[in-house]
């Protein structure tokens, strides 16, 4: 099959590649970039394990094709950090209330929670748990998950604050 | 910290020891996306392989053409059983002491079977070329009903066994019968039955579930040509025993096979048994001459590796009008699909399933259980379970409630009234298990007067009576379970898997700078080893976790262990763990009273240091004393302080807990709202708290799904209802409730620091608890058992069968 000329902002950074029209995204962020943050649970778009950031919305990559995100921006959660190399809030919380166990989940669900707590700062644990309902964990029950959250976004409110 | 003046307290927490909530080592690199987990892989000319799989169930193959497959772009080779046989590969051993076939050999026996292995340059190339493999097939006739496999006419599924009448397990009597297990007092327990004053009979059914990691099963082979070095990376619950295996059945002798477990993304026990991928990865890497990485998407995983239960149980328990239990009866039809490939310990066919007494003092049992095939995928692996003692619990729990109910008893008081004592422990049980150590009673009066009982069943008494009078449609469920697990598989005297002792093993190593390694012979899936056993070491050897890197899943390096599942990691890991602690710990005092210039047995361990008894104010620290043993010994001393311990369990533990469940059901939807769970766990000496209470989430989480909806079923044709994501019942963050978690604290007198495992517990006892809740939402109309999942409609057909709905 033909390839096309693709290019997306990704992290940050301008790359582009050649690929089928047909690759998806997950496979072009993991095997074209090397970005294996992402994972793949089902390829089906029910796990969200394969969540990313894409032209600010929360979008399961395993769903769209490298032709539909040409030109795009794209955040993996290799890029979610603080731009001084500190973990985001979300990271850290996750890390302290034991949200993740055997991580597999992890990078979609922070990735997924990154765009929540944009879309909604405060959320209540209910928010939470319907904000997060398209990302599967088989091993924490989630119950950490929301703590982690919620914690996370108390920090980031706090922050928040402090600047202004 | 200032070492001479840092108080006893302050420098326990400084080692971040046993009983600490400490931190995760892991997370560090999952939360930014750098974890390793076998997908990740990525070696230079790695090709991709795909499978094309039998869309019959029991099909006869007549031809395949390869050609077209062979013609895309990027395809180089198409391997069919055929091409295994030269190599004696087209068929491997299962774990049961069954042959499986790697890819169809003349015909298929089940649904999602694997025919041919396609290998490309990419997936899409891979997958492309899969669909242009023509396979003929002739259709046969299906048997999905294992109640009909051991019928005279029933086709006849595995002709490779043609007039063979000794199978692994003993005789078989029909072409279907794979084994019959049976263990108890047969005659006392009929006698038993016979003489009881009231005898509680039930058909229960743990219906076919799938463990469904969110990661699903792959590997990376890579054969080195020039050395004749085989690497193997995968999705492995026991990369030893991987490795052993594919040194017998490749004949590549076992030191020059690598199997590395990397990173794996949760197991729950699908991850324990070998799968034709992994061997197909193999023979084409070793054909091809690089690496070959194979993939399964969920759909395969769903439908062809490694289902659980499949358990249809009939029993039959007797009591003394007053509730007191005199026998219990059980016998069991499992349904192993086309091929026995069941994880369990080489002599138990049916796994521990004869802790089926459960926590209860029944005087006598017998136990039967039948083993036939279908035409369904293999497996039968304990999905976050020990070896069939989740369905042992279930069916035990669902009776105690069927018998509580004929005895119009209230189902906890009747759990309490048969409760083995504390004073009984170690207890040996009817069918032959000898429990460690155990008190029911505090858990369960714990639990009871956590929740109030009492008031919930007057809640629900008020409740049936505003339903009856019309002004609810809502019915209130409060479901009791109490299990006894059996962990920690396992004492080699009664357990091995192809002839390997179910020992586990650790191997220290301190540095001359006193931090250190430890490497172990299971592997993590989640459940934090490298946090827990470093917390383990810390507490007796003296150096802070902090210090200590613990490595798991290399062949090359790690000790020879067993591997991870059947929550025997802490049992025997841990208990390796210890023990090789104690070892270094010896050498070191010696190395320490010659630093001190005193003799061995006057100095003693106190925290991270030695100290002259009755003069604390000398002492050596483990990280001086871990110098010294690069440099200075005592004569006659060998430098170095180095152990490794290979621990042979004396015997089982046996974690138990005390759950309740309340639900409120919407009769006219069956939609069923949790409303509180709480669960009392106790697993001994608990290690880190955290990391038990993520572990309790986790499994209360499995036993939400499958008590509620998790279910592959066949129609009668033998394809597979439903192995998607969108059909296959995994809870999201919205219908798990809030866990509320308890425990109490009975250590394991054989285990070295007490601890007992609980990564299942919460599984193993969860779902006759939801259960248990929702048959009691029916109860007063007169229901005794339904069966699972409890799914909606399931739920809604209940309450229209009791004549109830809208
Ligand atoms: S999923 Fe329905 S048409 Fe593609
Ligand atoms: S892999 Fe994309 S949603 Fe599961
Ligand atoms: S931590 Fe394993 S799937 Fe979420």
């Amino acid at each position: 099959m033909s390839k096309m000329h693709v290019k997306m902002n990704v992290n940050g950074a301008e790359v582009e590649g050649l690929a089928e029209p047909r690759t998806l995204l997950i496979h072009f962020l993991r095997e074209q970039l090397s970005l294996t943050g992402p994972h793949i649970g089902c390829e089906t778009s029910h796990c969200g394990a394969c969540t990313v950031d894409l032209n600010g919305k929360s979008v399961k990559s395993c769903t769209v094709f490298v032709a539909q995100s040409n030109g795009a921006e794209v955040t993996t959660i290799e890029g979610i950090a603080n731009a001084d190399g500190t973990l985001h809030a979300l990271q850290e919380a996750f890390r302290e209330h034991h949200g993740l166990q055997c991580g597999f989940c992890t990078p979609g669900m922070i990735t997924r929670a990154y765009r929540l707590l944009q879309e909604n700062p405060n959320p209540s644990e209910e928010e939470i748990r319907y904000g997060i309902s398209g990302n599967l964990c088989r091993c924490t029950g989630y119950q950490n998950i929301v703590k982690a959250i919620r914690a996370a976004a108390d920090e980031l409110n706090a922050t928040r604050e402090a600047a202004q | 910290m200032n070492a001479e003046v840092a108080s006893v307290e302050e420098r326990k927490q400084n080692l971040k020891g046993m009983g600490t909530a400490r931190r995760r080592v892991e997370d560090a690199r999952f939360v930014q996306g750098k974890g390793n987990y076998v997908d990740d892989i990525k070696l230079p000319g790695m090709l991709f392989g795909d499978f094309v799989r039998s869309p019959y169930a029991h099909a006869r193959i007549k031809s395949v053409n390869k050609e077209a497959a062979l013609a895309v772009p990027g395809v180089k080779a198409v391997l069919t059983a055929d091409d295994l046989k030269p190599v004696n590969l087209a068929w491997m051993p299962t774990l049961a002491g069954d042959v499986q076939m790697v890819l169809a050999d003349g015909k298929v026996l089940f649904q999602g079977q694997e025919v041919a292995f396609v290998v490309a340059d990419d997936r899409y190339a891979a997958s492309d070329a899969a669909e242009l493999v023509e396979v003929e097939y002739e259709e046969l006739p299906v048997l999905v009903d294992p109640f009909k496999a051991m019928d005279p006419d029933a086709p006849v599924l595995r002709e490779d066994l043609e007039g063979k009448t000794e199978g692994a397990h003993g005789p078989r009597r029909h072409h279907n019968h794979i084994f019959t297990w049976e263990v108890g007092d047969q005659d006392g327990t009929e006698r038993a039955l016979a003489d009881a004053e009231i005898v509680a009979k039930e058909k229960i059914t743990y219906q076919r579930v799938h463990p469904c990691p969110l990661e699903t099963a792959g590997c990376v082979a890579s054969m080195d040509k020039v050395n004749g070095h085989l690497t193997l990376w995968g999705t492995f619950q026991a990369p030893h025993a991987v490795r052993t295996v594919a040194s017998l059945i490749s004949t590549i002798p076992e030191h020059k096979i690598r199997v590395i477990s990397p990173d794996i993304g949760g197991g729950f026990g699908n991850k324990v048994g070998v799968y034709p991928g992994y061997i197909c990865s193999v023979v084409a890497s070793i054909v091809l001459g690089v690496p070959v990485k194979w993939i399964e998407d969920r759909i395969e995983n769903l439908q062809s590796t490694a289902f659980a239960r499949d358990y249809h149980m009939t029993g039959e328990i007797s009591a003394t009008r007053d509730g007191r239990i005199t026998g219990l009866k059980c016998h069991v039809l499992a349904d192993h699909g086309g091929f026995d490939a069941c994880a369990d310990p080489t002599k138990f066919p049916a796994g521990f399933f004869n802790i089926c007494t459960g926590s209860y003092d029944i005087p006598v049992a017998h136990v039967s259980v039948d083993g036939v095939y279908t035409n369904k995928a293999p497996g039968g692996v304990a999905y976050r379970c020990s070896f069939r003692v989740t369905e042992a619990s279930y069916f035990i729990e669902r009776m105690m409630d069927v018998l509580a109910r004929k005895l119009e008893m209230d189902p906890a008081e009747l759990r309490i009234k048969n409760f083995i004592k504390k004073e009984q422990f170690p207890y040996t049980s009817a069918l032959g298990w000898e429990y460690d150590s155990g008190d029911y009673h505090t858990a369960m009066e714990k639990a009871l007067e956590t929740v109030k009982y009492k008031a919930l069943r007057d809640e629900q008494k008020a409740n049936r009576e505003a339903f009856a009078r019309g002004e609810t449609r809502s019915l209130m469920g409060v479901g009791v379970g109490f299990f006894t697990e059996i962990v920690g598989a396992g004492p080699i005297k009664n357990c091995d898997i192809l002839g390997l002792g179910m020992f586990d093993s650790c191997e220290i190593r301190v540095h001359p700078t006193g931090s250190a390694i430890a490497r172990l012979g299971t592997i993590s899936q989640g459940q934090g080893h490298a946090t827990t056993f470093a917390q383990i070491l810390a507490s007796e050897i003296g150096i802070p976790a902090d210090q200590i890197t613990v490595e798991e899943g290399d062949t090359d390096t790690a000790p020879y262990g067993l591997g991870t599942y059947g929550s025997r990691s802490t049992p025997v890991a841990g208990a390796a763990t210890a023990m090789a602690g104690r070892k270094i710990k010896a050498k070191a005092q010696m190395i320490a009273a010659w630093l001190l210039e005193v003799h061995d047995d006057d100095v003693e361990f106190d925290v991270d240091r030695f100290v002259v008894k009755g003069a604390p104010e000398r002492f050596k620290t483990m990280a001086e004393v871990a110098f010294a043993a690069y440099n200075n010994v005592p004569p006659g001393l060998e430098p170095g302080l180095e152990a490794v311990s290979y621990y042979d369990p004396p015997n089982m533990t046996y974690p138990f807990g005390a759950y309740v469940c309340v639900v409120d059901i919407d009769v006219d939807t069956g939609v069923t709202d949790i409303r509180r769970f709480y669960a009392l766990d106790d697993c001994g000496t608990r290690i880190n708290p955290m990391i038990i209470e993520g572990q309790v989430h986790g499994g209360l989480t499995e036993a939400l799904a499958i008590a509620m909806g998790q279910e592959i079923s066949y129609d009668e044709m033998g394809n597979v209802k439903g192995a998607s994501l969108m059909d296959f019942f995994l809870p999201t963050a919205v219908e798990t409730p809030v866990w509320e978690t308890d425990f109490t604290v009975t250590p394991s007198p054989h285990h070295p620091i007490g601890a007992k495992g609980v990564g299942e517990s919460p599984n193993v006892g969860g779902v006759s608890a939801f259960s248990n809740a929702v048959n009691d939402a029916f109860a007063h109309l007169g229901l005794t058992h339904t069966q699972m999942p409890h799914d909606h409609w399931r739920v809604w057909k209940t309450a229209e069968r009791l004549g109830i709905t809208a």
